[in-house]
């Protein structure tokens, strides 16, 4: 009996990890893009590429984006201290709320879920280079209704 | 009464002359106030095709021409024209006209740009037909 029983917590706690380890811990947020819109974040982001639903990374990556804004990805995209703090805030409250890990990646194709979602085997490196695409932050090449958080396998068209 | 009649008459002929003084461009003219000199659509054309530290200039995204549809070099994302005679939203905002200058200025030439660089830019911008 004693048997049976540290079995089944062992299996338990398994099962338990396994849940936990989805993804390392790096899952993104359900929903993606939640109902409240906020016009200042989507069209300060989309002033040069599509503003990217809060849920696909957690709320201490989007601190560390908006903190360096002078130096996004090579680009000065600075903004007011007024329009950093209201497009923080709502970014912050919207992130990922299935992020378990203690992790804050900057780039949403360095997590976990991003990199087990577009394995090389499915999808050819050569893809990403092609001009209809050129990188794999631009979501909307392949998930067309990206900007809206439809990541929806049947709506995913890949160009040639 | 009769105070009020005139400052009447006086308002009506400002909002006839009006159309006369809207072709200057109320940003340009703060630059202008600033600077206390003069700006050359020369000065900024050469600007606009400088090459500066990073591989880019004001044409890598903008094209040749302020007039034409641009593209993001890094993103693809499109850009409207820049020239408001393709554009009319264009060097409308003040703060929209500083916040890129202050970005783009950083990229493409890797420092902040001088209120005469300013000048210079817009006055070639709007001289584009």
């Amino acid at each position: 009996m004693k048997l049976v029983k540290s079995l089944l917590l062992v299996t338990l706690a398994l099962a338990a990890v396994g849940v936990q380890a989805k993804y390392n811990g790096e899952d993104r947020g359900r929903p993606v893009m939640p109902a409240e819109i906020n016009a200042k974040m989507q069209a300060e982001c989309s002033g040069c590429h599509m503003a990217f639903p809060p849920g696909l990374l957690p709320a201490a990556s989007w601190k560390k984006v908006m903190t360096g804004l002078d130096k996004h990805f090579g680009t000065d995209a600075s903004l007011s201290a007024a329009d950093t703090k209201e497009i923080t805030d709502y970014l912050v409250k919207y992130g990922s709320n299935r992020w378990t890990a203690s992790t804050a990646p900057l780039r949403i194709t360095e997590s976990e879920w991003f990199k087990a979602k577009h394995l090389s085997g499915e999808i050819s490196p050569a893809v990403w280079k092609r001009e209809s695409v050129k990188s794999a932050s631009n979501c909307m090449a392949c998930h067309s209704g990206a900007d809206k958080g439809d990541y929806n396998e049947r709506n995913i068209h890949i160009p040639k | 009464m009769k105070f009020t009649f005139h400052t009447s008459a006086l308002l009506a002929c400002a909002a006839l002359a009006l159309p006369l003084v809207v072709s200057a461009n109320p940003i340009l003219d703060g630059y202008k106030a600033e600077t206390k000199g003069t700006f050359s659509a020369a000065a900024g054309e050469k600007l606009y095709k400088t090459v500066g530290p990073n591989q880019l200039s004001c044409a890598s995204c903008h094209t040749d021409s302020p007039k034409n549809a641009g593209k993001h070099a890094k993103t693809n994302k499109a850009i409207d024209p820049l020239a408001p005679s393709a554009n009319a939203q264009r060097f409308t905002d003040a703060a929209k006209v500083e916040k890129w200058f202050k970005r783009n200025c950083n990229d493409a030439l890797g420092r902040a740009c001088t209120t005469q660089e300013k000048g210079d830019f817009m006055t070639y911008v709007l001289s584009v037909k």
